[in-house]
Formats: C-alpha cells, sequence, structure tokens
C-alpha cells in the first residue's frame, strides 16, 4: 500500500491543485514544489528500509483487475526501478524549481506536471504491459499540453508532431503485446520473460497465427520489431527522432528538461526491462540491425551537433548522442551473452549512462534558460561571449556539467560511458570502434560551445548581466553534487542495480 | 610481492596526490578575493606532498625493497565483477613523483612573484593545484584505468591554464585545440585500455603475477592475436602510443603544444614542458612491457619501431622549425617537442633508463629555460619577439647566468651538464639498437640542430645591443622569481652526476640493480667514440650558430641572417610545415561540411518522413474520425430521435413531462450499454 501511496502522491497533488482555485498566483507553484518534495522523502525512507539488499524486489503491490484475461495491476520496485524513481523525483523537483513565476502561477502548468510524475512513477514499476502502457500513453498528454500551452512560437505544430509520432509508435508497441496475449494468453512482463526463457513463445504464436503462413521466429521477430519501435521512437533511435529538436527546443526550458530528463528514460528503461527480457530468441538476429541503428544514433546525433546554431538545438542533438550510448549497448548485449562480464558492463553502463545524463541534461538546460532569462530570450550560439568574465560561478556550473557530458573522468558521465564501451567492445567490437568518434566530436562541439559563450571579449551589454542569485545557486548546488559523486564514488548508484544485473544476466541465458 | 618500504609508507602515500586535489578544491569554492589565502594553500599542501614524495625516494632507494603495491581499493562493482585502483612505488614512479613535486613546487613559489598582479590569481593556483594532483596520480597508479582518469583530468588543468587569459580568442582557441587534439590520442588510449581489459581480465599493473605487466599476463597478451596476425600486446601498444603521442605532442599530433604558449609562462614551464607533456613518455615507459611482450629475438617488435621512428622524425622536425621561430616561448615549446621526440627513440630502442634520465633532466632545465624566460618576458614588458631584445645580459645579469645554464643543458655542453649525458645515453641505445640507423641519424640531426637554434636564441636574447626602440628599459626580476631559477639551475647540474658512464646509478636503480662505480666504463671504446660525437655535434652546431648571429644586425625589422639563404624554405618552417593550414585544408573543412550535410540531411530528409509519417497518422484519425461521426454518433442520434420520437408519442399518451422521462430513458440505455460491455468483456 505504501507503494501504491507513492505512485499516486503527485496525482493527488495535481487533482488538489485542480479542485482548489483558492490558490494564488503564488501558492499553487509553492504548493507543487512543497508537494514534489514528498516522494524524494518517501523515497529515501524506502531506500533505507532496504539498504545492503543488493536489488532485489523491495516493496510490491498487485490488485487483479481482469482476472478471467489475466491482468493484473502489479507494481513493484526493485534496485533499478528504485534508481529511475529517484531519478523521477529529483528531476520533477528540479523542473519544478526552475520554473519561473509566471509558470508557476499557472494551476494547470503545476498540475500536469505532477500527473506525469505520477504517470512516470508507473512506467518505472509496473510489472505488466498494461498498467505499463497506460502510464506510458498518459505521460503523453501532459507533455503535449505543456509544450503546445507554454511552448514558443513553433510550439503547437511541435507538440502535434511530437505527440502523434510517439503515439504512432505507442500504438505499434500495443499491437504487438495484443499479440503475444493473443497467443500466449499474457502480457505479465515476468510471465513472458519466464516463457522466453523456457522457449515457448515460438509454439505459442505458431499456434495463434500458424495460419498466417509465417514461421513462428518470424512472428516472434515482427512482435519485437513492434515493440523496439515503440520504444525507440520515444529514446529516440534515429531515424525516428525528427521530431525531437523541435520538441525539445520549442518547449519551455523546464518542459525540455522533463523531456529528455526522464521521457527519453522511459525508453531506455524499456529496452532493458522489457525488451532484452522478452524476446532473447530473436535478439541475434535483430542484432546487426540495431548495432546499426545504435551507431548511427550515436554519429549523427554528435555530427549533427556541430552544425546547429540554437543552444538548446545542439544540447537536444547532444541527447540524441549520448542516448545512443544506452542503445549501443542494449544492440551489443542483444549480439550475444558469452562475455559475461562483459555484458554486465554494458548492461550497468546503460542504467548509469541514463541516470548521468538525466541530471547532466537538466543542468545544461537549465543553464540555458538562465541565459534566455539573462537576454530576453536570446540563445543562439553567437549571441553570448566572455561570460566567465562577469558570470564565473555561472560559468563554472555549466563548465562542470558540459564537462561532464564530454565523458570527462571524475566526474559522472565518463562512469556509464567507460562501462558501456567496455561492454560493447568485448561484444561487438567495431561498433565500439566507431562509436569512439563519436565521444571525440562531443568533446569538440561541447568545447565550442564553452569557447563562443563563455570564453572571448565580453560584449559591453552583456557586462551588465548579473551573475547566478543566490535562489540559483542553491538550486544548482544539489544537482552539481549529483554530477561530482557519482564520479568519484560510482558505487553509489551501482550497489542499488548490480542485483538486477545478474538477474536480468540469467533471463537472457534460455533455459534448455 | 615486495615488502612495503616502510609500514605508514601506504597510507602517506595516498596524500602525495591527494593533497594538491584537495587544496584545488578548496580554493575552487574560495571567493576569488582570498587569491593570497589561495596560494599559501596551494603551496602549502605541494610542499607536504613533496616532503612525502621525497621520503618515498628515500624509501626506494633501499637495495632489495625497490617495488612496493599499496593496496588496491575497489573503485566500482558492476554485476559481481570489481575494479579496483591502486598505487604503485617503485623506483620509476618515485623519481617522477619527486620530480614532479619538486619541480612545481619551485614553480609554484615563481608565479607568486609572476601572477602577482593577475586578478585571478587565486584561480591560477586553483588549476595549478588540480594539474599537480592529477599529475601525481598519473605517475603514482598502479591501474591503467587510474592512470587513464588522472591523465584525462591533466588534460583538463591543461586546457584550463592554455585558456587562463580566456578574453583573449587567441587564448582560447588554443585551449580548445589542445583538448581536442589530446583527445585525438586518448580516445586511441581509452580503446586500447578496453582493450587490455577485455583480454586480460584487469587493469592494474601490478597484482602478485596476475597484473598486467607480469609474465603471465604478458604472455597471454603477446600470445593471441588479432587482425593481420598482429599479437593483442602489440596492436593495445600502438594504441597506447598513439594516446602517448596526443599527450607529448608527437608529429603528427603535436600542433597544440606550440599554441599552448598562449598560458601564462609559468604553466608553459611547468605543464607544457616539464611534467604533463612528459606523461605520454611515462605511460610508454610504464607500459613498456606490453611493447615488447611480441618482441622478437633482436629486442624488435612493431609498437617498438614506430615509437622509434615517430620520436626521430619528432626530434628532426621540432629542430628545424625551432630555427626559423621569432617568438622566445615557442622556440621552446619546438625544443620540447624535438625533446620529447627524443624521449621516444629511447624508449623505441628500448632505453627505459635513458628516456626516463632524459625525462627528469629536460624537466629541470626545461623549467628552468621557460622560467627564464618568463623572467626576460616580464623584465621586457610583456616582449617576447627575440628580434626586439638583445644585449640583455647587461640589465638582467641574474637571468641571463640561469638561462646560459639551461641553454646549455638543453645543447648538450659536454661533462657539467646533465643534458649532455642524458643525450648521450639516449644516442647510444639509437646506436646500438639493431632495428636500423633510421632514428639514431634523426636524432644526432636533431642534437646538431638543437645546439644551434638555442646558440642563436641565446645570442639575440642576450648579446648585440639592445634592438627593442624607444621602451623603458629592461629590469632584473625579484628575488621570489629568482631563487627558484637557481634551485632548478643546480638541479640541471646536478643531475649529471647520477648519470655518467661511470657511474650510471639512475639507470640501474631505475632497472632495478644496485649501482656501481666503474672509473673505467670511460674509456670503453664505444663510449670514446660516442663521447667524441657528442663533443663534434654540440662543437658545430653551436660554432656555426655563433658564425652567423655573432654580428646580427641592430635593426629589429631586419630579415633573419639566414631566412635569405634559405628563402621559401625559410618560410616552410617559420609555418611549421604547414601542419596546421593541411589540417584546417584536411579535417575541419570536410568536418564542417559533412556536419552541414547531416543537417541538410535532417532538414531535407528526415523531418519530411517523419511529417509523411504524421500524415498518415492524422489521415488514419480524420478517418475514424468521420466513420465515427457517420456511423456511431449518427446512429446513436437517430436512435435516439427514434427514442425521442416514441417518448414524444408516450408522453401524448400520458400527458406525463417528456424531459424527465427522455432523461430517465436515455440513463437506463447508457447504464445498460455499459453494463453489457462489461459482462462481454
Amino acid at each position: 500500500m505504501l507503494l501504491l501511496s507513492f505512485l499516486l502522491l503527485p496525482l493527488l497533488g495535481a487533482v488538489l491543485l485542480a479542485v482548489s482555485p483558492g490558490f494564488g498566483r503564488l501558492h499553487a507553484g509553492r504548493f507543487a514544489i512543497g508537494w514534489s518534495v514528498v516522494p524524494l522523502v518517501l523515497l529515501a525512507a524506502m531506500e533505507f528500509q532496504h539498504t545492503g539488499s543488493s536489488g532485489g524486489v523491495m516493496t510490491e503491490w498487485s490488485l487483479p483487475w481482469m482476472p478471467d484475461a489475466r491482468i493484473h495491476l502489479t507494481f513493484s520496485v526493485d534496485g533499478t526501478s528504485c534508481l529511475f524513481l529517484f531519478l523521477t523525483s529529483c528531476v520533477t523537483l528540479f523542473s519544478l524549481a526552475v520554473s519561473s513565476k509566471i509558470h508557476l502561477g499557472d494551476r494547470a502548468y503545476c498540475a500536469l506536471i505532477l500527473v506525469m510524475e505520477s504517470m512516470l512513477f508507473g512506467v518505472f514499476t509496473a510489472r505488466h504491459f498494461i498498467p505499463w502502457f497506460l502510464c506510458w500513453e498518459m505521460t503523453l498528454i501532459p507533455a503535449y499540453l505543456l509544450i503546445r500551452l507554454w511552448g514558443g512560437k513553433g510550439a503547437p505544430r511541435a507538440a502535434l508532431r511530437f505527440f502523434i509520432v510517439t503515439l504512432g509508435g505507442g500504438v505499434s508497441m500495443l499491437l504487438g503485446f495484443l499479440v503475444l496475449q493473443m497467443s500466449v494468453g499474457t502480457m505479465d512482463f515476468a510471465a513472458l520473460s519466464q516463457l522466453a526463457a523456457h522457449q515457448q513463445l515460438v509454439p505459442g504464436l505458431v499456434k495463434a497465427f500458424g495460419a498466417t503462413g509465417l514461421g513462428g521466429h518470424t512472428l516472434l521477430t515482427v512482435v519485437a520489431v513492434a515493440v523496439f519501435l515503440g520504444l525507440a521512437v520515444k529514446i529516440p533511435v534515429v531515424p525516428f527522432h525528427a521530431w525531437l529538436p523541435d520538441a525539445y527546443a520549442e518547449a519551455p526550458t523546464p518542459v525540455t528538461i522533463l523531456l529528455t530528463g526522464l521521457l527519453s528514460k522511459m525508453g531506455v528503461y524499456g529496452l532493458l526491462r522489457v525488451f532484452l527480457p522478452i524476446f532473447p530468441e530473436v535478439l541475434p538476429g535483430l542484432a546487426p540491425w540495431l548495432t546499426a541503428l545504435a551507431v548511427a544514433t550515436v554519429l549523427l546525433g554528435a555530427i549533427a551537433a556541430l552544425a546547429q546554431k540554437d543552444l538548446k538545438r545542439i544540447l537536444a542533438y547532444s541527447s540524441v548522442n549520448h542516448l545512443g550510448y544506452c542503445v549501443l549497448a542494449v544492440a551489443a548485449v542483444a549480439t550475444s551473452c558469452v562475455d559475461r562480464v562483459a555484458v554486465e558492463s554494458a548492461v550497468s553502463g546503460v542504467v548509469l549512462q541514463a541516470f548521468n545524463h538525466g541530471v547532466i541534461a537538466a543542468v545544461l538546460f537549465f543553464g540555458i534558460g538562465i541565459l534566455e532569462d539573462r537576454s530576453g530570450g536570446l540563445r543562439g550560439l553567437n549571441d553570448f561571449g566572455g561570460l566567465r568574465a562577469n558570470m564565473p560561478v555561472f560559468s563554472g556550473v555549466i563548465g562542470l556539467a558540459l564537462f561532464a557530458s564530454l565523458g570527462l573522468p571524475g566526474l559522472s558521465g565518463f562512469v556509464g560511458e567507460f562501462l558501456i564501451f567496455n561492454g560493447v567492445f568485448g561484444l561487438v567490437p567495431w561498433a565500439a570502434a566507431i562509436s569512439v568518434i563519436g565521444l571525440l566530436l562531443t568533446a569538440v562541439f561541447l568545447l565550442r560551445l564553452i569557447r563562443k559563450v563563455f570564453h572571448g571579449p565580453l560584449p559591453t551589454p552583456l557586462a551588465a548581466w548579473p551573475d547566478l542569485s543566490c535562489r540559483e545557486r542553491w538550486l544548482f548546488a544539489p544537482a552539481i553534487a549529483l554530477v561530482i559523486i557519482p564520479g568519484l564514488w560510482p558505487q553509489v548508484l551501482l550497489q542499488f542495480i548490480n542485483g538486477d544485473t545478474l538477474r536480468l544476466l540469467d533471463q537472457l541465458r534460455p533455459i534448455p | 610481492m615486495a615488502e612495503p618500504f616502510h609500514p605508514y609508507l601506504p597510507f602517506l602515500l595516498w596524500w602525495v596526490p591527494l593533497l594538491p586535489l584537495i587544496a584545488g578544491a578548496v580554493i575552487a569554492i574560495l571567493p576569488n578575493r582570498y587569491g593570497r589565502v589561495a596560494s599559501q594553500i596551494a603551496t602549502g599542501a605541494l610542499f607536504l606532498s613533496c616532503l612525502i614524495a621525497l621520503a618515498a625516494l628515500l624509501c626506494s632507494l633501499t637495495p632489495g625493497k625497490m617495488a612496493s603495491s599499496i593496496p588496491a581499493v575497489t573503485w566500482l562493482t558492476f554485476g559481481d565483477v570489481a575494479l579496483q585502483v591502486g598505487l604503485w612505488l617503485d623506483p620509476m614512479s618515485a623519481a617522477m613523483a619527486a620530480m614532479v613535486t619538486f619541480v612545481a613546487l619551485w614553480i609554484f613559489v615563481y608565479s607568486i612573484g609572476y601572477m602577482e598582479k593577475e586578478a585571478r590569481f587565486g584561480r591560477f593556483f586553483g588549476f595549478l593545484s588540480l594539474f599537480c594532483g592529477a599529475m601525481l596520480f598519473v605517475v603514482l597508479s598502479n591501474s591503467l584505468l587510474l592512470l587513464f582518469m588522472a591523465w584525462e583530468l591533466v588534460g583538463l588543468a591543461s586546457y584550463m591554464l592554455i585558456g587562463f587569459y580566456f578574453e583573449k580568442p587567441t587564448a582560447a582557441a588554443a585551449a580548445q585545440k589542445a583538448f581536442i587534439t589530446t583527445r585525438v590520442g586518448d580516445m586511441a588510449f581509452f580503446i586500447g585500455m578496453i582493450w587490455l581489459y577485455r583480454q586480460s581480465g584487469t587493469l592494474l599493473f601490478y597484482d602478485n603475477g596476475n597484473g598486467l605487466l607480469e609474465s603471465g599476463v604478458l604472455h597471454s597478451l603477446a600470445g593471441a592475436t588479432t587482425v593481420g596476425g598482429l599479437a593483442v600486446s602489440s596492436a593495445a601498444a600502438l594504441l597506447l602510443l598513439v594516446g602517448a603521442m596526443g599527450k607529448s605532442g608527437q608529429v603528427p599530433l603535436h600542433t597544440w603544444l606550440p599554441d599552448a604558449m598562449e598560458g601564462p609562462t609559468p604553466v608553459s614551464a611547468l605543464i607544457h614542458a616539464a611534467t604533463m607533456v612528459a606523461a605520454g613518455v611515462f605511460l610508454v615507459a610504464r607500459t613498456h612491457p606490453i611493447f615488447s611482450a611480441a618482441a622478437d629475438l633482436n629486442g624488435l617488435s612493431l609498437p617498438l619501431i614506430a615509437a622509434a621512428w615517430i620520436g626521430g622524425i619528432t626530434a628532426l622536425y621540432a629542430a628545424l622549425v625551432a630555427l626559423a621561430q621569432t617568438d622566445i616561448k615557442r622556440i621552446l615549446a619546438y625544443s620540447t617537442v624535438s625533446q620529447l621526440g627524443f624521449m621516444m627513440v629511447a624508449l623505441g630502442t628500448g632505453g627505459v633508463a635513458a628516456a626516463m634520465f632524459h625525462l627528469i633532466a629536460h624537466a629541470f632545465f626545461k623549467a628552468l629555460l621557460f622560467l627564464s624566460a618568463g623572467s626576460v618576458i616580464h623584465g621586457c614588458h610583456e616582449e617576447q619577439d627575440i628580434r626586439r631584445m638583445g644585449g640583455l645580459r647587461h640589465a638582467m645579469p641574474k637571468t641571463f647566468v640561469t638561462y646560459a645554464v639551461g641553454m646549455m643543458a638543453l645543447s648538450g655542453f659536454p661533462f657539467v651538464f646533465s643534458g649532455f649525458w642524458s643525450k648521450e645515453a639516449i644516442l647510444h641505445k639509437a646506436q646500438i639498437w639493431p632495428g636500423g640507423h633510421g632514428p639514431f641519424l634523426l636524432a644526432g640531426a636533431a642534437a646538431l640542430l638543437t645546439a644551434f637554434y638555442m646558440t642563436r636564441q641565446a645570442l639575440l636574447v642576450f648579446f648585440g645591443v639592445p634592438r627593442r626602440p624607444g621602451v623603458a628599459h629592461p629590469h632584473e626580476s625579484p628575488s621570489v622569481m629568482l631563487v627558484p631559477l637557481y634551485v632548478l639551475a643546480a638541479g640541471a647540474v646536478l643531475l649529471a652526476l647520477v648519470g655518467t658512464p661511470v657511474w650510471p646509478w639512475f639507470e640501474e636503480w631505475i632497472s632495478g640493480e644496485s649501482a656501481r662505480f666503474d672509473s673505467g666504463a670511460l674509456m670503453k671504446p664505444e663510449v670514446m667514440h660516442l663521447i667524441g660525437l657528442s663533443l663534434a655535434i654540440v662543437t658545430l652546431g653551436v660554432g656555426a650558430s655563433w658564425a652567423i648571429y655573432r654580428n646580427v644586425s641592430s635593426d629589429s625589422q631586419a630579415a633573419d641572417p639566414l631566412a635569405g639563404k634559405l628563402g621559401g624554405v625559410w618560410r616552410f618552417l617559420e609555418q611549421a610545415m604547414g601542419f596546421d593550414a593541411l589540417y584546417e585544408k584536411a579535417i575541419i573543412g570536410p568536418l564542417a561540411f559533412f556536419a552541414g550535410a547531416i543537417d541538410a540531411l535532417e532538414r531535407q530528409v528526415f523531418v519530411p518522413l517523419m511529417a509523411v509519417g504524421e500524415s498518415c497518422v492524422k489521415r488514419i484519425g480524420r478517418w475514424t474520425g468521420v466513420s465515427d461521426e457517420k456511423g456511431l454518433n449518427d446512429g446513436f442520434d437517430r436512435l435516439c430521435s427514434g427514442l425521442q420520437n416514441r417518448a414524444v408519442s408516450a408522453s401524448r399518451s400520458q400527458s406525463g413531462r417528456p424531459q424527465a422521462y427522455l432523461r430517465a430513458i436515455g440513463l437506463g440505455m447508457s447504464v445498460l450499454l455499459i453494463l453489457y460491455f462489461w459482462l462481454i468483456a
């Protein structure tokens, strides 16, 4: 019950906001911020209860919803979920906290963000397709409205595109799982992965859809591709990424933080917790395609970022590039799981990279928000210069996050990238060797950003800009701590996921 | 495993790198106005660190207890695999740690004077501390991973310090260029490291017989082959070599190092001459067993041959380019590149000890030269062009003396200067190398040119008449800047004592033997032969330079005497043989073009594709909408109007209130419908 109340807590906040017009312009935001601290506290309490258990199911809640169809509302938290819940709580709180007063005065804005938080909680804990998919699709509505209503000039178009494309992906995923339901009669993740491990998915599919004339293996491949499409659109993987730059650029900064920090992580989480355990039988066949797409994502993200002139678009492509490494690791694991150590490394790397990217991207987009705030809406690469002279603290903080983003050891970004490349090199050496170019190009466009924005002579109009205010410093401080601490001491995150990594490893090996 | 030198040393040794790092972190959060406090914290921390490093050096002198592992700690665990990092103390790391802390300490002291008037005085010391901590982790690490991490942090510190005057676009560009160029090498290093880890399952150098550099693992690395029949050890070693080339400015990854002179002069001395650029050489020296794991009977292997040739080419290339430079710091920068080439030659030809000896000697005399150059620049009111100097030996006699010591050590003046013996040792190794005479000839020619361009520089700066028109007189520097010069000058001379053929203490200490005194060694024919050659080289270089530059014109605009004779070649050398222009054309231009093409692909292909998908979805949506309107809704509407009609007729017969009846019927219908669907499902 604690879990259920935890999942519904933000929703309750949203409802309270919606039904009480008494919240003045000032108090809606304060209430929302205060409310979103509560899940963080609960989560900390939950983690403390289970420290030392090294993963495993920490708490579970299940309700038979449609017992005949074997549809249960099952939610459970293990170490990996815990990490993603923590990320969700932190990034949501951060996103609310960095929102402008105008946004925060709007009850609808605050309520929508809280709704989204609840749905994300659901995605990261659901263990059955139906509740998982409901939450998955329900994140779209607040995201759409947030971009549409509070975004820039091109927002309506970008929001619609974002909505339709991701919805399309969702439909494809739904169809895939319906096929599974009709064949083997369950959509429970654990049950499906059990069936997959005992190689019973293919016979089930043949029995139900043998009339189509397609072989069981082909059918399962089609289902796997359908599910992958839904996940790929969200991450996004090339060539399903074209919605992203516009959506990220047009959304208001706090919403961009949510999009890149959390919504893209849903896809990564899905690849790891849904895609890999359910389809191990057809993964080797799909792996070359996945690897090619992942390498393309890594390289295209990095190269396209080089050509951008808008800071938000640079970071948007940088996100594509960084999440490409996660896809690369998943593709490598799909290729082969003979080298056990390499698989463990790649899988751990995916979780760390997802988590760290969420934090780093949040800091960076907030940085752009501050630049927009100071300049009255400018965010071109060439609109700034020399800011290190009059905004040293700001430059230091953003510089730190940028170096974390390009994978400087000692900061959080490096650990995930090291583990991913270590794993990928053991499984698909050529892909690792090519993707290293992505790491190099990341340094090129991020350092160019530093040079253009923070270095060089300070133009006169910029000299009057104040450095970070006290409030802004306090907002950055915990985020920066989350960039530095896991970089120096990765165990702080890894201890949560090591148990899950080993369990996933067992799921990937077919039981004879 | 060897016993620890001293019971407390394992605990203390961690503090050698940690103290400067902590100082750097403290300074980072210290408000800028506490600049003086920052410099005191940094210098104090480094002083303590230096004391421990010297103590460790003393410990490592004990024969029989030369190497010691500092217990490894688990840095991270993924799945059920733990990755450990630790420190390793042997003569090589002890010497490096002592050298880094000692030279850096004096450069810190010098900086207190040199940087006095800087607005960001405190920040400067913060970055310097960060650099020292990272560099000390590089030299003391017992794990390739820790070494790589520290290696990257060293790169960050270098980036921050080259771009210290970030307002200057040239400095900002130089910093970016340095980081990116070295990162090209770093990525090769990264892959090489991962390859070694995947192949051997460990990243520790020494681990009770299971380490990377121990015979069991080396044997298996040399046994496994990869594409083209190359041993994995050799392939990984080549990747590590590329990493080393990036950091140590070897051709063709050298272009960042001359530009790095945009940083303040103490930075050039500490990072881009004495220590950081030597990290590449150190990496190769440390992992030398991997380089030679797959060697044939002559001791030749592909990575070693590559190192020798790259080193030789770099040594000669940079010496040639240095001939035609006019900026006092750029000459020294190219000379650094050239000397790093010498070290690579030594490593390639099997002389790890010779390379390390030259590295440490070079650290002293090159730091000395840069600091003296800084003193000159300071005294000449930030003038850096040697054509506008001249006659400074009268105005700055003390700086002149220290500069002369450094210059003679670098040129390899015989017998009393460390540079003579270290270079002699390298040439000796190169000469007897079974892989051919190429590297020896290249290095010999470079040695000749070194004597030539250093003499040219000394003559133009300190001799003749002042050529700088209409500016205030040069002045001698304060003693806070001069004392470090004396100390480093003493080091540049005294180091000669431990590396002569008579008493090759250093070489034998590094290779783990106890030194012996052998006065007869000097008289051996091959040693005599080589000493004769070295003498000839130095004499020729200095003499030729003296003949050309002795009576240089007093006009600062006049062309260089050699420029006329060499013509186009001179201009080619002036532009450093066009590497920058080449990279501009061959890499930067195409990359920008490619990025533009990808961006166009995004806009012209991917976005329209997405729009097509979008319109498909929209069309489906419209179709379902229409069918919904026409089918479901209209049907429902008809149903409703039918109901209504019937209700009307019913109401007519019952003369009640039709709205109420209608509402009740509608409600009942909906409930029934919902119930119906619910039960079916």
